[in-house]
């Protein structure tokens, strides 16, 4: 049956080309002067030392972390109530909600984060609804808290689904169990239901925390240019500015800060279930 | 107590859906609204729907969103399928290292891959545009086809393209007549993975083209800096037709089953 594997040749082939070269060529351009044709290139950190030394590019990459930091903690404190209720809900309604959660992910993302614009804008609805509460003329459009709103709204369905997925392949006998050896409806939570869909927590966090880290058109429509994040530079190296070269550096920084987070997101995940034994 | 907490449960829950559905909802209603206004409706009309259709960029971009979409799951699929196939039969070691760096496009964030490319084409001197997107597009869509062919594969018993043999099929017959069926879940999902990541990237096709083809979210992308509401006009549409493909993918499936309940009635 050996024959079967050439079918895979193809696409080796295409892998390296399409997948392995591209990566090679970000990390040689991150790494050598502008300017240079494939033949012949001069190395430099340069590039690298520029975004360290320059304390704008410096606050942009904290403001990327902290805003996605903050959206992840939201997503968590808001998702894991709504993918507990689902979870606890009978089958037909739950599979009812999850297809209600997941259809508007079929709409395009920038489609549905434009359609905030509107909301959120000088005299729409969302000003008339705080308008009730007393918070008359808020600004809502272009600042830190709109941009937040279109990043949980564009990633809590990842968080929501994900931790659904793991309370609903939870053994329900240990609720009984728990109850059985006289633990009440809170400790049975936070002793057996909440350690045991972690793992959904924390798969969540990736699926949430990565792409909220490198957005760039959430910021740029919701943000109105005003609020910069580190994919906003980067777009901004490629596209406007023509500098390759500094682009491929903030992106091999960012990449690099991405792997050592997921890493310790993992690590810290096997630490809670118990020394990693995923793998096996 | 505990009907308390379903109350809170309930509460939120319908919150969270009003706050799905409120953008799309909102943009449904103010594509028919008769002004510019984003905030006001003013009246019921047809007008931006009009100026859609009369906008030929716009046409176009809906036109390369679809063709792009149709043709980099067809293709993906079918090499997604067979490099499935040919990586579940190659050694161990291949395979570990394929399926890594397959995972890289999953993976990596999307704007690292989008520059990845981008910094391929210019460097090898492939003017951007249409074929760089398709390409583009064929290459973050195998994966996904990979990872959901793969398991299908795996539950598979090894031997059963050996039987197929056995009895006299020739390789080809074995794969179309016999894996190929056994694993077709797995490729109908992928190609449906396909289809939607193609349909709704932005990033990486707004790098990898340069500036003269436009697909629908990067025309959203460059209008969105003013406000315009053919896009509202030209997002219902897309919800319109996302719906329909939807309910074709739910309804064929119940059909095909109650045709092949109803044969199996014939022949008993």
């Amino acid at each position: 049956m050996k024959r079967f594997s050439q079918l895979a040749w193809p696409y080796m082939i295409w892998v390296v080309l399409m997948i392995l070269l591209p990566m090679l060529l970000i990390l040689v351009y991150s790494l050598t002067t502008s300017g240079n044709e494939i033949v012949n290139f001069t190395f430099t950190f340069a590039h690298f030392q520029k975004f360290f030394t320059d304390p704008d590019f410096l606050l942009v990459l904290w403001r990327s972390l902290t805003i996605a930091v903050k959206t992840t903690i939201i997503c968590v404190i808001l998702g894991y109530p709504v993918a507990y209720f689902i979870a606890r809900s009978s089958d037909r309604v739950r599979n009812i909600l999850v297809l209600a959660i997941t259809l508007p992910m079929w709409i395009n993302m920038l489609v549905r984060t434009y359609a905030w614009i509107g909301i959120l804008s000088d005299g729409g609805i969302a000003q008339t609804i705080l308008g009730f509460f007393g918070l008359k003329d808020m600004e809502l459009l272009y600042t830190e808290g709109s941009v937040l709103l279109g990043m949980v709204y564009n990633f809590i369905p990842f968080m929501i689904l994900q931790i659904n997925t793991s309370l609903c392949k939870m053994d329900k006998s240990l609720l009984e169990a728990s109850a059985d050896l006289g633990a009440n409806k809170v400790q049975t939570f936070l002793r057996v239901t909440f350690p045991l869909s972690l793992s959904g927590v924390v798969s969540g966090i990736t699926l949430v925390f990565l792409p909220a880290v490198s957005s760039f058109f959430i910021p740029k429509l919701l943000g109105g240019g005003q609020f910069f994040l580190i994919g906003n530079v980067i777009e901004n190296q490629f596209i406007t500015v023509g500098e390759w070269n500094f682009g491929s550096a903030i992106s091999m920084i960012m990449a690099v800060i991405m792997m050592v987070c997921m890493y310790a997101i993992r690590k810290i995940d096997e630490h809670n279930s118990g020394g990693g034994n995923q793998e096996s | 107590m505990k009907k308390e907490k379903r109350i809170i449960g309930k509460v939120l829950m319908i919150l969270m859906i009003l706050f799905f559905y409120l953008p799309i909802v909102f943009m449904i209603i103010f594509s028919f609204n008769e002004s510019k206004s984003l905030t006001n409706f003013t009246g019921f009309s047809f007008n931006w729907y009009e100026k859609l259709f009369q906008n030929r960029d716009m046409m176009e971009s809906l036109y390369v969103t679809i063709t792009v979409a149709v043709i980099a799951t067809a293709v993906s699929t079918l090499v997604g399928t067979i490099s499935a196939i040919g990586l579940s039969k190659s050694s161990k070691i291949v395979k570990k290292i394929m399926m890594q760096l397959n995972d890289f496009p999953i993976m990596n964030p999307e704007i690292v891959t989008a520059i990845g490319l981008m910094l391929l084409f210019i460097t090898f001197h492939i003017e951007r545009g249409f074929m760089t997107m398709l390409l583009a597009h064929i290459t973050f869509c195998i994966p996904y086809v990979i990872l959901s062919v793969m398991p299908k594969i795996r539950s598979l018993d090894p031997n059963l393209a050996d039987a197929a043999m056995d009895l006299g099929a020739t390789p080809w017959q074995a794969l179309t007549k016999v894996l190929v069926p056994q694993i077709m879940p797995g490729i109908i999902s992928g190609a449906l993975i396909a289809f939607t990541m193609s349909f709704d990237d932005f990033i990486i096709s707004y790098f990898v083209t340069g500036g003269g083809v436009k697909n629908l979210s990067i025309m959203v992308y460059t209008m969105s800096k003013r406000v315009n509401p053919t896009i509202n006009a030209i997002s219902t549409l897309v919800v319109v037709l996302i719906t329909i493909v939807l309910v074709i993918i739910n309804v064929v499936p119940l059909i095909k089953s109650r045709r092949e309940k109803k044969d199996e009635k014939v022949i008993n």
